[in-house]
């Protein structure tokens, strides 16, 4: 089961006291921004800094990324040292081909190797910030086996489709590439992530974006400040009814399995795969939520 | 290893919270001189100095002049305020060693 | 040396004075009111006086006496300030101060205590520069801090005789009829001294407001003031009361707050009708903000809140979410406002606020009280008054008052501040004992004191992780690494006396 993505924090690399708060506030994913939100004169300070960061502190079950800059940039030494650091995967920005995926496979697989790191363990998500990634995206989802996901930087995306993000309309600016996105992320069997929101004093507005795109079947959303987590958290909670119903699919399957039975029926609809696995997600966001336990099953 | 030089004065990290600012010269004198300014003084002083000197030596620095202004950084900001301002000051931009970097992360 | 319940050696010369802590309730006083000396005022004669020197020549201070202010003013007092000055002027040594607590503004008391004017100080809580420099030893006496319920005990029986009370007024007659609520510089309650002006034997009114004949309501009547002397400023208006009482932002604060809420929610305190009290800043504050959703959801109304007034109470007030306000101290304007139009927010002076000495003070009656603290131990011992450095910066408070009577004791804070552990082996000064404190909350989870099994049967199932002192202690110390331990000299700097007289710990001067 695909864990959970439901928020991932940006935090700057430079930031010292951030690097260490960032767990106390339970973000599903953690990303190290070593990129934009770095100067240019403290991209080696910033990649140090992480570097001791990610192997000193215990981030628990969070999942780990790092921002790299491109690889003409810095993203080679960036490349260097997160894998050896340990995290769980690199986050390219500004992909537009899969070849951008493949260049950076290579420079991981290099890394691997140089540090010990069993080979393929390095994941890779990729960012898709402008027309070309969006139109890209299929073959860009489906170039590497290290790809668990791809991303949506809008900000960067509407400036070269020479429009703007508008706050107080529906999205419409970015509603093709978001659904581009998510399309291609699940013909390809990966995670689909939405953009940051920046409006941190909007709850409203967040919660809004939020249950939209878990309306298109987005796995999470990009968040920039701990008070964003719990909003965005709530949206994908699901509600007392979904985690009955799930309930009872799980109850269904395992007693038809202790049973010996083949097809499994539920209020008279036959129980398939996809329902399975729907059903197993919504206890997964359930338990995350702290509304389920799976020792309820036992 | 290759033990690094201090070629000139760096300066690495911040003043801000939980940060600390590293400046590194090198030492005509000989040895190993720090300078610490902390609000913890009294209570970290020594492990902030013992931080920063078996950084140094770790690559191979010997002779050095450290000025270090702590506001409240952890060991792991303290090492890594101290590497970056190691390896500006011997003017090494790429290929960083990154196994004496991490030898001593236990 | 002596040692107390807590664990702290006390010198001789203080423990056969005092008497060493023996317990929260070991003391059951038993003292006849002092007094404050009486001479009538007769028909015609004016109490109104010219200039603040006039008022000390008047009152007839001398070397070696004892003189009080309240601390109402805060951070905006231009009152202590200038009466120490004109007193330095003039030449008066070796006093004894004992305001109720001291500010930053306060500073120059500095100067006098170097110049010898000032020998003794007895307060609430020394602030950054005047606490840094008794840490570092320039008084002769060591300073004595006492608890807001613990400076009312010690008036009222005697223990703490002041001679004179100099008593800042945002609003007088010419009388001596006073108020703190209205004026250009309104400060609310005036529960410190309402109880000054009771027992000190002359009292000073100054005011830079003075309005005509009576002044009501009455916080000090005139019966009790001998002088009034009107100023051109009692002090800053915005240091005084702050225009607005935010909630933190603070995603950590809040994060605590929230856990904060959730244990008194799943406490057996929780329901209608219960009393509660809370800090007026950061995570205490912010408290309120998620209870008061929980009591909106659950149709769950406070009898009175305690305090410490902020105007987050005065909304729930309004609200009809709590039943009545005791306000022994008002800290914003909106507060300001509803205990001088809502007579459901009612000044009570510090007295009837904490004293344990008397018939029964409101802490006695309250459910749940939020504190903070600046460390806390491994007995859950807390100090409130000295930095992880040793050096005096804090107050004592109410806190002890309030750790002792009410049913829950909560204590929010932080495993860590920058680099300096809050949760330690050993605290560097116990302010309140171990025996008062029922839960600590921290931004990571709770720890809930051994001794409250029913405490620990309440929140099995409370959403919020859950970890023993010593659990909460080494995730501290692992995040910022152990603290040498700070070395002190043996002479004693200041004595932290518990509620009762008893002396809970001491300070010593801290080694450069």
């Amino acid at each position: 089961m695909e864990r959970l993505r439901r928020t991932m924090m940006f935090v700057p690399a430079s930031n010292a006291s951030m690097l260490r708060d960032a767990r106390l506030y339970k973000p599903d994913s953690i990303m190290f921004d070593l990129e934009d939100s770095v100067s240019l004169k403290e991209k080696d300070s910033a990649r140090f800094l992480v570097y001791e960061a990610v192997r000193n502190i215990d981030y628990g079950n969070i999942e780990l990324l790092v921002r790299i800059n491109s690889l003409d940039k810095g993203g080679v030494e960036d490349i260097r040292a997160m894998v050896r650091a340990g995290v769980d995967a690199i986050r390219l920005p500004k992909t537009e081909t899969a070849q951008d995926v493949l260049d950076v496979e290579e420079v991981i697989e290099k890394a691997e190797m140089e540090c010990g790191r069993e080979v393929g363990s390095t994941k890779i998500m990729a960012a898709i910030e402008g027309p070309l990634g969006v139109l890209n995206a299929y073959s860009i989802a489906t170039s590497s086996k290290r790809l668990i996901g791809i991303a949506l930087g809008s900000e960067d995306y509407v400036t070269a489709m020479k429009t703007r993000r508008y706050a107080d309309r529906n999205s419409e600016e970015i509603f093709f590439a978001r659904s581009m996105i998510v399309n291609a992320a699940r013909a390809a069997g990966i995670a689909a992530l939405d953009t940051v929101f920046s409006d941190i004093d909007n709850d409203d507005a967040l919660r809004k974006e939020t249950e939209f795109i878990k309306q298109l079947g987005f796995d999470g959303k990009s968040v920039i400040h701990p008070r964003q987590i719990p909003i965005v958290n709530s949206v994908f909670t699901p509600t007392e009814k979904e985690i009955e119903n799930a309930k009872a699919v799980i109850y269904a399957i395992e007693e038809a399995e202790a049973k010996g039975s083949g097809v499994i029926a539920l209020n008279g609809k036959m129980i398939d795969k996809p329902i399975v696995e729907r059903a197993e997600r919504i206890l997964m966001l359930a338990e995350a939520a702290g509304l389920y336990s799976r020792k309820e099953r036992d | 290893m290759e033990k690094l030089e201090i070629k000139k004065q760096a300066i690495a990290g911040s003043l801000e919270s939980s940060d600390c600012q590293i400046l590194i010269d090198k030492n005509p004198d000989g040895g190993i001189e720090i300078e610490l300014k902390s609000n913890v003084e009294k209570q970290f002083g020594r492990r902030i100095r013992e931080v920063v000197e078996s950084t140094l030596k770790h690559f191979g620095i010997e002779d050095a002049k450290v000025v270090v202004q702590d506001k409240g950084a952890l060991d792991w900001t303290i090492k890594a305020r101290v590497v970056t301002a190691i390896h500006r000051a011997a003017e090494i931009k790429e290929n960083i060693d990154w196994q004496v970097v991490d030898s001593w992360n236990a | 040396m002596a040692i107390n319940k807590v664990g702290r050696k006390i010198p001789d010369e203080y423990a056969n004075k005092y008497g060493v802590f023996q317990g929260e309730f070991a003391r059951r006083d038993s003292y006849t009111r002092a007094a404050g000396k009486v001479v009538a005022v007769h028909p015609g004669e004016s109490k109104l006086l010219g200039s603040i020197r006039e008022a000390i020549e008047k009152v007839g201070l001398k070397d070696g006496m004892t003189i009080s202010f309240h601390h109402h003013f805060r951070e905006g007092d231009a009152v202590l300030n200038m009466v120490m000055e004109e007193i330095a002027k003039m030449g008066i040594k070796n006093l004894t101060i004992a305001p109720s607590s001291i500010a930053n503004v306060h500073a120059p008391l500095i100067e006098h205590i170097k110049n010898g004017v000032v020998s003794n100080i007895t307060c609430s809580g020394l602030r950054d520069n005047l606490g840094a420099a008794v840490s570092r030893g320039i008084m002769e006496n060591p300073v004595i801090i006492r608890s807001h319920g613990g400076r009312v005990r010690a008036i009222e029986s005697g223990e703490l005789h002041i001679d004179v009370a100099f008593i800042g007024a945002p609003s007088s007659d010419e009388y001596g009829n006073v108020n703190g609520s209205s004026g250009k510089a309104p400060c609310g309650s005036l529960g410190y001294a309402m109880v000054d002006a009771k027992y000190a034997d002359k009292v000073v009114i100054i005011t830079d407001n003075l309005v005509p004949y009576p002044n009501v309501p009455i916080s000090i009547p005139q019966t009790l003031v001998d002088y009034v002397v009107k100023v051109d400023s009692i002090g800053d208006p915005d240091g005084i009361a702050k225009g607005a009482t935010r909630f933190t932002k603070n995603p950590k604060e809040l994060l605590i707050a929230e856990n904060a809420a959730k244990v008194i929610v799943n406490s057996p305190y929780f329901k209608d009708g219960f009393s509660f009290q809370t800090g007026s800043g950061g995570s205490t504050l912010a408290v309120t903000r998620f209870l008061k959703k929980y009591m909106e959801e659950r149709g769950i109304k406070a009898s009175f809140a305690l305090g410490g007034i902020t105007q987050q109470m005065c909304d729930m007030l309004e609200e009809g979410l709590i039943g009545t306000i005791l306000d022994t101290q008002t800290f914003d304007k909106r507060s300001i406002e509803s205990i001088r139009n809502n007579p459901k927010h009612y000044e009570i002076d510090a007295g009837f606020y904490a004293n344990p000495g008397n018939k029964g003070a409101a802490v006695n009656n309250l459910d749940v009280v939020v504190l903070s603290a600046l460390e806390v131990d491994l007995d859950f011992n807390v100090n409130v008054i000295t930095g992880s450095d040793g050096v005096i910066r804090g107050a004592s408070g109410g806190h002890c008052d309030t750790a002792a009577a009410a049913k829950l004791t909560i204590i929010c804070t932080p495993i860590v501040r920058g680099r300096i552990p809050t949760i330690v082996d050993r605290v560097n000064t116990v302010v309140t004992p171990g025996e008062s404190i029922d839960v600590v909350v921290t931004e990571i989870g709770i720890a809930v004191n051994p001794k409250r099994k029913d405490l620990i049967e309440a929140f099995k199932d409370i959403d919020v992780p859950q970890y023993t002192i010593e659990e909460l202690k080494e995730e501290a110390y692992k995040i910022v690494g152990t603290p040498d331990p700070i070395e002190y000299t043996d002479r004693v700097v200041a004595l932290i006396q518990y509620r009762d007289g008893s002396i809970i710990d001491v300070v010593y001067q801290v080694k450069e």
